[in-house]
This record gives structure tokens, sequence and C-alpha cells, in this order.
């Protein structure tokens, strides 16, 4: 074993600890904000792993994308949905989570057999290496040339969808009436009665004049 | 370095994912799931593509896709859990029965 190639293993070693221990924490800590931030270990994790995969682009793009857009995203969905609720602990939930370990340990066993046990036709050429960018752009604008702009396509309807989806104003009138969250109102000022603009206002007030 | 360490990587990573969709009642943390197990699938097809196709990188090229619609899918299911949370008022997966019944 070469120098390099011990650099390799044991840097892959790093980083594939590194991962499976962060995303057993995304998975089993109960602190969310917590998961969030490991999910971020694993995706640093996993552009390591593809640089030692000789992908140095796609391992920016993971970072970029992955680590600043997505994890953010979910960063701030945590902030918006963030409910300090204790779910109601429903009956024999461990034969759910029993079951499901069981499950994937015998998905990862039978994986890893199928792994072992092919015979891989390994090439023996040369990787693109630095080349892998130019390679790829030849790719986007030749043979992938469809699905290069249909993802452009699908980014943009995705983009128009989250807005209208997470638009306050979509949800009909009468459900915002109904539930009129005390959260909304000035905690502090009294709530008295101001005629606003010659409307009558339906309050207790009015029901004191008339 | 061979391919089977990765490909049992993977396979380790995507089982990970499996249990936390199944297990997790935060609906935020059932994406993240989703998440890891788009990003068990991306080493795969990187593997593949660095061993057995090292000079024509089309691995590469399907990781990129597979990225973006990655975003494209996290941006629309957070939007998604933030309307049921106005909603419901919860993120608890088994309050979610809209479809259900």
């Amino acid at each position: 074993m070469t120098l390099a190639e011990g650099v390799q293993v044991v840097s892959f070693a790093v980083l594939a600890l590194t991962m499976v221990g962060a995303a057993l924490g995304v998975v089993l800590l109960s602190n969310i904000v917590y998961s969030a931030f490991l999910l971020g270990g694993v995706f640093i994790s996993m552009a390591g792993l593809y640089l030692l995969l000789n992908a140095d682009f796609v391992a920016t793009a993971q970072v970029l994308i992955y680590v600043g857009a997505v994890n953010v995203l979910i960063l701030f969905a945590i902030m918006l949905v963030n409910k300090r609720q204790d779910f109601v602990p429903i009956p024999q939930s461990w034969i759910r989570k029993g079951a499901t370990g069981l499950v994937c340990v015998g998905l990862f066993a039978l994986l890893s057999t199928m792994v072992l046990v092919t015979p891989w036709g390994l090439s023996s050429q040369v990787a693109a290496g630095d080349q892998s960018i130019i390679t790829i752009g030849l790719h986007f604008f030749s043979d992938f040339l469809l699905p290069f702009e249909l993802a452009s396509v699908l980014l943009l309807m995705a983009l128009i969808g989250a807005v209208i989806l997470a638009r306050r104003e979509f949800i009909p009138e009468g459900a915002v009436s109904e539930l009129k969250q005390p959260v909304l109102m000035l905690p502090e000022r009294p709530r008295e009665l101001v005629e606003a603009s010659g409307r009558e206002v339906s309050s207790p007030g009015s029901d004191r004049r008339s | 370095m061979q391919l089977q360490y990765f490909l049992i990587l993977a396979a380790l990573l995507f089982c990970i994912g499996i249990y936390g969709l199944i297990t997790s009642r935060n609906a935020v943390r059932v994406l993240m799931s989703i998440e890891l197990m788009l990003n068990a699938v991306n080493l795969n097809l990187m593997a593949f593509s660095n061993y057995l196709d090292p000079k024509d990188i089309k691995g590469q090229v399907f990781t990129v896709f597979v990225i973006a619609v990655a975003a494209a899918e996290a941006a629309v299911g957070l939007a998604i859990i933030l309307t049921i949370y106005r909603n419901r008022d919860t993120v608890d997966m088994e309050q979610f029965n809209l479809l259900k019944w």
C-alpha cells in the first residue's frame, strides 16, 4: 500500500464515521435543531467522499446546494413551525420501531451481500479528474440537453409552487376569521374601541351603546 | 480503495434514512430523512461513475440532476408542511390524516 492509498483509506474511514454518526444523530436525537445541524455535517462529509471519488465539481455543488440552500431552508422551516409540543405517545410504538429497525437491518444485510457477491466490471481507464467539469458541460449541452432544460423548468415550477403554497393569503377568508389567534393581538394595550372611519365595529362597546 | 466500501456506506445511509422516514413523528424530520436517502442514491451514482465509467462520467451528470430535483422537492415539501401547520396547528405525522379516510 503506497502512501497515497493509505491517506485515501484513512480519510475515507474518517468521513464515513462522521457521516454515519451524524446521520444516526439526525434520525435519533429528540431535539430537531440538533438534527438539522447534524444534517449539515452529513452533507459536508458527503462532499468529502465525492472528492475522494475524483468529482470536484459535484462536491462543490453539493456544498453549495445542500449545505447552503437545503439545510438553511430546513432551518428556516424549523424556526417557522417551532412549536414546543410533546407528541401524544401512541400505544405500542415500540412494535413499530422494532419492526422498522428489523426491516432496515435486513435490507442492509441484503444490500451488502449483493454488493459483496456481485462481480463488478471495473474499468481500468484513467479517471477524468480535472477534466470532469468540462466533460459534464459537454454532456449537459449535447446528449443531456433535454433533461437539462427540463430541470430548469422543474425548478421554476417548484419555485412558483412553493411561493403559492406558503403564501398566507391563499387560505380562504372564512378559515382565517375562524382561527383568530390571540397571538396576533397586542397584549399590552387594552383593546378599547376606536370608531374606525365611521364603520360599525362589532365589539362589546357597540352592545353597550345599544 | 474499492467500490464495495462506497456501496456499503451508501446502503447503510439509505437504511438509516428509511428508519428515520418511518419512525419519526415530526414532519420536518421526515423531510430530512428523505434528504438522507437521496444522498445515499447520489453516493451510489458517484461510486459507479468513478469505478465503472471513469472517462465518460455520466454518473456525475445524473448526480447533478438528482441534486436539482432534491432542492425542488425540499422547497415544495417545506411549503406543504408550513401550510399543514397553519391549518392543523401541529407537525405531528400521526395527526395528518387529511387524505386517509
